[in-house]
């Protein structure tokens, strides 16, 4: 395995994270928070390819509750991300979307 | 062919990622960013379960779906629990990390040792030690929050602790050294279990020593590791989406720790090895000093001569629930014309950015939401500052006494303001144990009592004040 383009990518991506993240609203660091947590649960993407290959089951097993500790953050941290951001009004109860 | 479309996927998720959190910019777009979170989350468990080397499926749907039963409800706390949810999925996040890369290992050595190259053993092996370090860390971290009986809150410190934590961690290190010379070895399984225990030790030692002021930072930190873990299950899978989407929380738990350690003026060894919150002793100060206790009658009296009201929240409006009469009191100031802002200190509350989730939850505007670098400025104009249950973060102190132990910390200038009110629940001195010296300053009153009733009964007095004219 040619170890230089992952590495390259993860330095990329770092500088690319460091930028974007910068420029989040200083009001939203909360809900930035379980989005980034949220997106970090992609390691479900190692979790299916263990549960789900020809293996032995223990191995499976090992899978199984990765993808289901996974899958939980991805569900509840969507779902509280933006319910959080849905408060985030610019006035008046009732009137404001945030868009 | 099938590889070149998982490959796109996976490349339009990582995009989908990084616009994601671009949305979060500001608040007005910041919801479009959770869709493509969603749309890019979508697409990979699509592009991954039709891998042709995925053939079983019924434990895959078992887990997706108790991953539903579990999170939906995790998702519907209130918000003062906020922090701790987000620890406990920390915890998910690096459990999930270490679970993979212990099964990748134990599926690896079975195959013959030429599978595990040295590279790919050291990312296997910072796989499982960041994992289960965020594991049994952000466990602790998530227990201190609740307030679960059996996790000391105060931080414990013992002697040799730091010596202790790190001879742990160089035993680890060394173990998988060892692993990684020689990963076809007799005992190299066992090494490597040696690690995971290893790990999820040091984990739960690294957060004791941790008071609760210092839990924003230290949730920031582990996000970070969660992130750091994802990466190095990229580098151990070769799949380029986890390195992007790892590296993206990396850098975010990294930028928000360090706006944290900055906003109290501390390094990060400092946090995590310094057991900041203990009880400082307390300063043989010579005189006696004293509050000047005011009434809510007479703190509505001054509150409606002002032209400019501002408000310092700290963590303990939280903790009182008191954001809905916040709410009440500045809709009682608006329809009298004052000016009312928030002043928002970064490591108010115990995670980032927890008081503006507090205030926007109670329906206050965000655009009256103001960071301490903006309002600080405007501090002596202000006619009134009504401190609610914050107490370092305003304390003079950091600005004027040497010796103190927050000195050197930016603080939002309550002490500027032409009156100060502060509610505090009790005598008592802080969380970081330190006497507050605005609490003694001439044009403070203190009102003494729980956040909601005091701010309840203002508000009781400016209603029905103006009914009367």
């Amino acid at each position: 395995m040619d170890i230089w383009p992952t590495v390259y990518v993860f330095v990329l991506a770092s500088f690319i994270g460091l930028g974007v993240i910068r420029r989040v609203s200083r009001l939203l660091y909360t809900p930035l928070m379980s989005l980034t947590n949220a997106i970090s649960a992609i390691a479900v993407v190692g979790s299916i390819l263990v549960t789900g290959g020809d293996y032995p089951t223990r191995i499976r097993l090992l899978g199984a509750i990765a993808l289901f500790a996974s899958m939980t953050n991805i569900v509840s941290g969507f779902l509280i991300t933006d319910r959080m951001l849905k408060m985030f009004k610019t006035d008046k109860r009732g009137e404001g979307k945030p868009t | 062919m099938m590889y070149g479309v998982s490959q796109l996927g996976y490349l339009v998720a990582s995009a989908l990622f990084i616009f994601a959190l671009h949305w979060m910019n500001t608040p007005t777009t910041a919801r479009k960013g959770v869709y493509a979170g969603v749309a890019g989350t979508a697409m990979a468990v699509v592009v991954t379960w039709a891998e042709p080397s995925v053939v079983h499926h019924l434990w895959i749907i078992l887990a997706i779906v108790a991953g539903f039963i579990v999170g939906v409800p995790l998702s519907r706390v209130p918000l003062t629990a906020v922090p701790q949810r987000t620890a406990l999925s920390h915890a998910f996040g690096g459990a999930a990390a270490g679970l993979v890369g212990t099964a990748e290992f134990y599926l690896r050595l079975s195959e013959g040792a030429e599978a595990l190259s040295p590279f790919r053993m050291v990312a296997l092996l910072a796989e499982v030690l960041l994992g289960y370090v965020t594991l049994t860390g952000s466990l602790m971290a998530a227990g201190k929050l609740q307030e679960v009986k059996w996790v000391p809150q105060r931080p414990v410190t013992y002697p040799f602790q730091n010596v202790a934590n790190l001879t742990l961690l160089g035993i680890g290190i060394a173990l998988g050294v060892a692993i990684t010379l020689q990963p076809a070895a007799s005992w190299a399984p066992l090494a490597f279990a040696g690690v995971i225990v290893l790990s999820l030790l040091f984990g739960i030692l690294l957060i004791i020593p941790i008071g609760g002021a210092d839990m924003p930072t230290v949730i920031a930190i582990l996000n970070s590791y969660a992130g750091l873990s994802a990466v190095a299950m990229g580098f151990v899978l070769d799949n380029k989406l986890l390195i992007t989407a790892g590296a993206l929380d990396g850098s975010s738990g990294l930028i928000l720790a360090i706006i944290m350690c900055k906003a109290m003026n501390r390094s990060f060894t400092n946090v995590l090895f310094g057991a900041f919150g203990q009880v400082q002793q307390a300063k043989a100060s010579g005189e006696e000093q004293v509050y000047k206790a005011e009434t809510p009658e007479g703190a509505a009296q001054v509150l409606e001569q002002a032209n400019l009201v501002v408000i310092v929240p700290g963590y303990g409006m939280a903790v009182a629930q008191a954001q809905h009469k916040v709410r009440e009191l500045y809709d009682q100031l608006k329809k009298r014309g004052i000016t009312v802002k928030f002043a928002i200190h970064p490591v108010a509350g115990r995670m980032p950015g927890h008081m503006n989730v507090l205030l926007a939850e109670a329906d206050v505007p965000y655009t009256d939401l103001v960071e301490m670098d903006e309002i600080n400025p405007d501090m002596p104009q202000a006619d009134v500052a009504l401190v609610v249950c914050a107490n370092d973060v305003v304390n003079p102190a950091a600005r004027t006494d040497k010796t103190s132990p927050i000195y050197g910390m930016p603080i939002i200038d309550a002490d500027k303001a032409r009156s100060v009110f502060a509610i505090k629940r009790s005598k008592n001195p802080g969380f970081a144990g330190i006497d507050n010296q605005l609490y003694f300053s001439d044009r403070t009153w203190m009102l003494f009592g729980d956040a909601k009733n005091v701010i309840g009964e203002l508000v009781k007095q400016l209603a029905g004040g103006s009914g009367m004219h």
